[in-house]
Parts: structure tokens; sequence; C-alpha cells
């Protein structure tokens, strides 16, 4: 359920609509966190459900003492009205067993708000690859029926002479040559591939970018995906030398571990 | 996964599940059955006593000024030494779950004895708009929401402070300076919008973040515009002790004035509650 931060709700008609898909190395959600925190959005509202885990903290994108207080939880929509933007950011994993309730609310709130698009930033293991995947960019995209109808001046156009590549269907028994059943296979991907085919058949526009990457310091993959999003998007202007001045949020300190203890050196 | 030194360590990945829905989504009637029957076990129920039960039930719902919510052995000991300890409060009512690690599964239809683990209220005699929550059972993801949408839900919203008590281990504190012993233990807020007093202590400094029945509370207030607050204290003993019980002291006696605190703890249940602290077994007991 949507909350509005102030009385009256926002209205996101013709918006396009950035959120992440709680996926391996969290890449979307890091992504996410750099759109919000380099743009200043304003947070809308809540995204309150019981489908994630409960977390709350404070400003994770204070610049100072003035605003750090400000109580954040678990899934909050920031929008800039001016960029025509939203963005969901989830800060929580999803509970297990309210994976599908969770597709579903999240599908009957972006028919009820009326983005124009829906971009959903994702990752895939990178040990699933096979060779010919490993020999290529790590960036792969998919695209729901209603926006490969509209042409080369369309998304896919846009997409494909950007270079991306779309994501490869592999057949369900490699090698087997008359086994003709080829399929999505995403995995480490969460809820990427479900929400996907949800989009599909509820007629939603959706874009997925996902990025091949493993666990561990995923900052750089975030910095790559977010990179290749506003090539597209052109959310910031390209430096004509450098690349683009991403702010990280001040959340992201620490982010392995405390201080050491002075008295070990 | 076994490390160079032999020890197990259970290692958590922030990978999320494999590929496997395809399966979930070909669920047949008979799966459907058993998630609806798992889901209706783990449903959480709160048993108010007949007075209040019935104030719930009606249209202006239960009047509270003040919920005070205690979570962890240290806020939960602190409530009992400092407030509970008076004879001016009662129990009236108590919150009935299922879940893997909550030992009253076998009697969903009793209250928790004294000592047992268990998530009761308690009411003011004088002044019965205060209502004190006290929780020490393990309560599972999935029973957060539920359960602070329901205590919240019971109440009328408009007029109500909410208070809750937390403890934590100091190793899970972040700050980019060392932090040894000295300093613990100490307390941080976190507060919703709607709350304008002033705090008698810092407030959490990202990147901390809280979780559990503490944040579905404050994200089920700032949602509500319910005027809340917590208190999350960093101690570093392992097990609850009168240092950090006192540390809730100037949180609590600055925020509300209708809660009698007890200037004293009472030492009969402080010594029973820190009692684990004791060497049981060592050589020389």
């Amino acid at each position: 359920m949507f909350v509005p931060v102030g009385e009256r709700a926002p209205v996101f008609n013709g918006f396009t609509l950035i959120t992440p898909a709680v996926s391996v190395g969290n890449v979307g959600q890091l992504a996410v966190d750099l759109i919000i925190s380099t743009l200043d959005m304003v947070r809308a509202g809540h995204f309150h459900t019981d489908c994630l885990i409960p977390m709350a903290g404070n400003n994770p994108y204070s610049r100072g003492d003035q605003d750090a207080a400000l109580l954040s939880t678990n899934a909050e929509v920031y929008c800039r009205t001016d960029l025509q933007l939203a963005v969901l950011q989830i800060r929580t994993p999803i509970l297990p067993m309210k994976m599908k309730s969770f597709r579903k609310l999240l599908v009957s709130w972006i028919k009820a708000s009326g983005f124009s698009r829906t971009v959903l930033l994702s990752s895939c293991h990178a040990h699933q690859r096979d060779d010919q995947q490993l020999l290529s960019s790590p960036l792969r995209y998919l695209l729901t029926p209603g926006l490969r109808t509209e042409g080369t001046e369309g998304t896919e156009g846009m997409l494909q002479r950007l270079g991306w590549r779309e994501m490869e269907r592999v057949s369900a028994f490699p090698g087997v040559t008359d086994s003709d059943t080829q399929r999505l296979y995403i995995p480490g991907g969460g809820i990427t591939k479900a929400l996907y085919n949800d989009c599909c058949s509820e007629n939603i526009s959706m874009v997925v970018l996902l990025l091949f990457c493993s666990e561990g310091d995923n900052v750089p993959d975030a910095f790559t995906l977010v990179n290749h999003l506003n090539d597209w998007l052109h959310l910031l202007d390209k430096p004509v030398q450098g690349c683009v001045p991403w702010r990280t949020p001040s959340s992201w300190r620490l982010l392995f571990g405390s201080g050491v203890p002075p008295l070990i050196f | 996964m076994a490390t160079f030194f032999g020890e197990v360590l259970s290692v958590y990945s922030r990978a999320v599940e494999e590929d496997d829905y395809d399966d979930v989504e070909e669920e047949n009637e008979e799966d459907l059955q058993i998630r609806r029957e798992i889901e209706e076990k783990r449903e959480v129920h709160i048993r108010w006593c007949p007075e209040v039960s019935k104030a719930v039930e009606s249209a202006e719902k239960l009047q509270c000024s003040d919920l005070i919510i205690a979570v962890g052995p240290n806020a939960a000991g602190f409530v009992s030494a400092y407030i509970l300890s008076s004879e001016g409060w009662m129990q009236v009512g108590w919150v009935s779950l299922w879940n893997e690690r909550s030992r009253s599964s076998t009697r969903p239809d009793t209250a928790p004895l004294p000592g047992e683990p268990g998530c009761v209220f308690y009411q003011q005699k004088s002044c019965p708009s205060v209502l004190i929550c006290q929780c020490t059972c393990y309560i599972a993801e999935d029973q957060l929401f539920h359960l602070a949408e329901k205590v919240l839900g019971s109440m009328q919203s408009r007029g109500l402070t909410v208070t809750v008590l937390s403890d934590s281990p100091l190793t899970e504190y972040k700050t980019s300076h060392y932090v040894n012993g000295n300093g613990a233990p100490f307390l941080r807020a976190l507060k919703t919008s709607t709350f304008t007093h002033n705090l008698p202590c810092p407030l959490l400094e990202q990147p901390n973040i809280i979780t559990g029945l503490p944040a579905a509370v404050l994200n089920q207030c700032q949602v509500q515009h319910i005027q809340a607050v917590l208190f999350q204290c960093f101690s570093d003993v392992l097990h609850p002790d009168s240092v950090t019980m006192e540390t809730y002291k100037p949180a609590l006696s600055c925020l509300s004035t209708r809660v009698k605190l007890e200037t004293r703890p009472n030492m009969e249940i402080l010594q029973k509650l820190t009692r684990v602290n004791d060497a049981h077994s060592n050589l020389y007991t």
C-alpha cells in the first residue's frame, strides 16, 4: 500500500518508474541509491507492506546534521516531477512466503499510478554464464511485448543502438539438440523473472536491465549498471572527459565494519 | 563452511534464492490448502481482558495516551524492576502467537506465566490511559508487521505517544572510530516525523539501522502519523545487567510524566533477572 508523506497524493501519471529487484549483490538497490542521492530526489511516500522484513533508520541520504533526522522505512518512493521520474527503493528482502503477494501489490500499484514505463534494475549470478555470455559485456536487457512493437525508433531500437544485448533464452537441457524448450533463466535474480512475466501478461511496459555479477563488494557493479542506465535515459549530463559524477549516499559509509582499535598498530 | 582453523561458520549470503519460482507458480489445490493452514497457524492474536476488549471493539477504540513497548532482555528487565514493581499495574492482555521458537506454542489459550517468555500488556491503575507492552519472546519476521498493526490498530491514534525501548549488543553499532567498552552502555534515538519533543540522547547515526519489532512499530507509527520514539541501548554485557537497565531512566523520565518511575529498582526482581550473570560451574562454586 502506498502511503504519501504529505496530505495530497502525488500524481505519477506518465512518469518513468525505476525500481530494483532484490537480487544477487544488491546491485539494483545500490544503483537506485545512487540515483536518489545524486538527483536529490524528494521522498513522496512509503510503500507500506507486510511482504518485506521491517527495518528503520535515519535519513540514508543526509548531507549533515540538519537533514539527518528523518525516519526512513524498508520501502520508499522518491520523485522528481521536472524529470517525470519516480523511484521505488526497496531496502530489505522480501519474505519467502510473500513473493507472490508482493509482485501482485507492485503490479497493481504500477497500473493504478499510470507510469508510462517501468525500469527494473536487477542482477544475475555471474557463474551461471555460458561460453558466449562469458565473452561479451555483462549487461543484458529484457522488454515486455508492448515495448517491442514500437519499431526501430522505439525502446528496442534505442537499446540496440547502444550495443546492448537481450538476455538469452537457454535450453532446458543444454547439448540435447532435439529439445526445443527455450526458457528464461535468471538465477539469483529474486522476483525478476516472475515480475517480468507478470508485466508481460498484464500488458505493462517494463524494461529489465540486469548485470551478471558475483557476491562481494558490489559498489563497482552498481556504478556500471547506473552508468549504462544513464546512457539510455540521460538522467545526468555526461562530462566530455571522465565519468558521470554520481554522489554516493552517506549510508554507504562503513560497509566493511567499524573503525579498528588504534592499539593494534 | 569450515575455515582453515577447522571451526564451522554459518555463512550468511546476500544472494537470494535460486530461480525456483517456476515450481511455486504451479501450485495445486492441496499446496494452497497447506499454505493457508500454515498462515492461519502463524497468525498473531491479541487477547485483551474483558473490560479492555469492550473498549477495543467500540467505535472509538481503546483510549491510550502513552504506550511503552519494551523489547529485549534489558528493556524488559528495566520495565519489570523500575515500573511494574510497584503495585499500580495490572495485566490486561497478552499476545498469542505460534512460531518455531516460541515456547508458548503448546498452550495458545493461556497467558504466559511470570518469568516465561511472552508478550504481555499492563495498564496503570491510577491512569488507565497508560499501557506497557513487555515483549520477551521471539517473534518471527513474518509476524512483526501484523503484531505492530494489530496493537496500534486497537488504539485511538489521536493523542497517542509511543515509546519503544530496545537493546542490542555493542558489536552491532557501527562508527568510524573504534568503540571500546568505556562508553557503553549508551542510548541512541529514532523518531517518527510527527514526534517533536526534545530528545535526551543523540539520534541513531547512519549507517546504523534497526530491525525487528521496534522497526515494525516505528514503520506503522510513521504511516499512521502517530508520535513515536525509539530508544535503542547498546550494551557490551552479554546478559541483562543493572547498569544497562539504568540507561533507560533519563529517556523515560523526561518523556512521560504520567508514568511513575521508581527511583530505586526493585532488588528482588533485579536479582532474579541478572542471576544468569553469576558464575555457575567454575572450579570454585
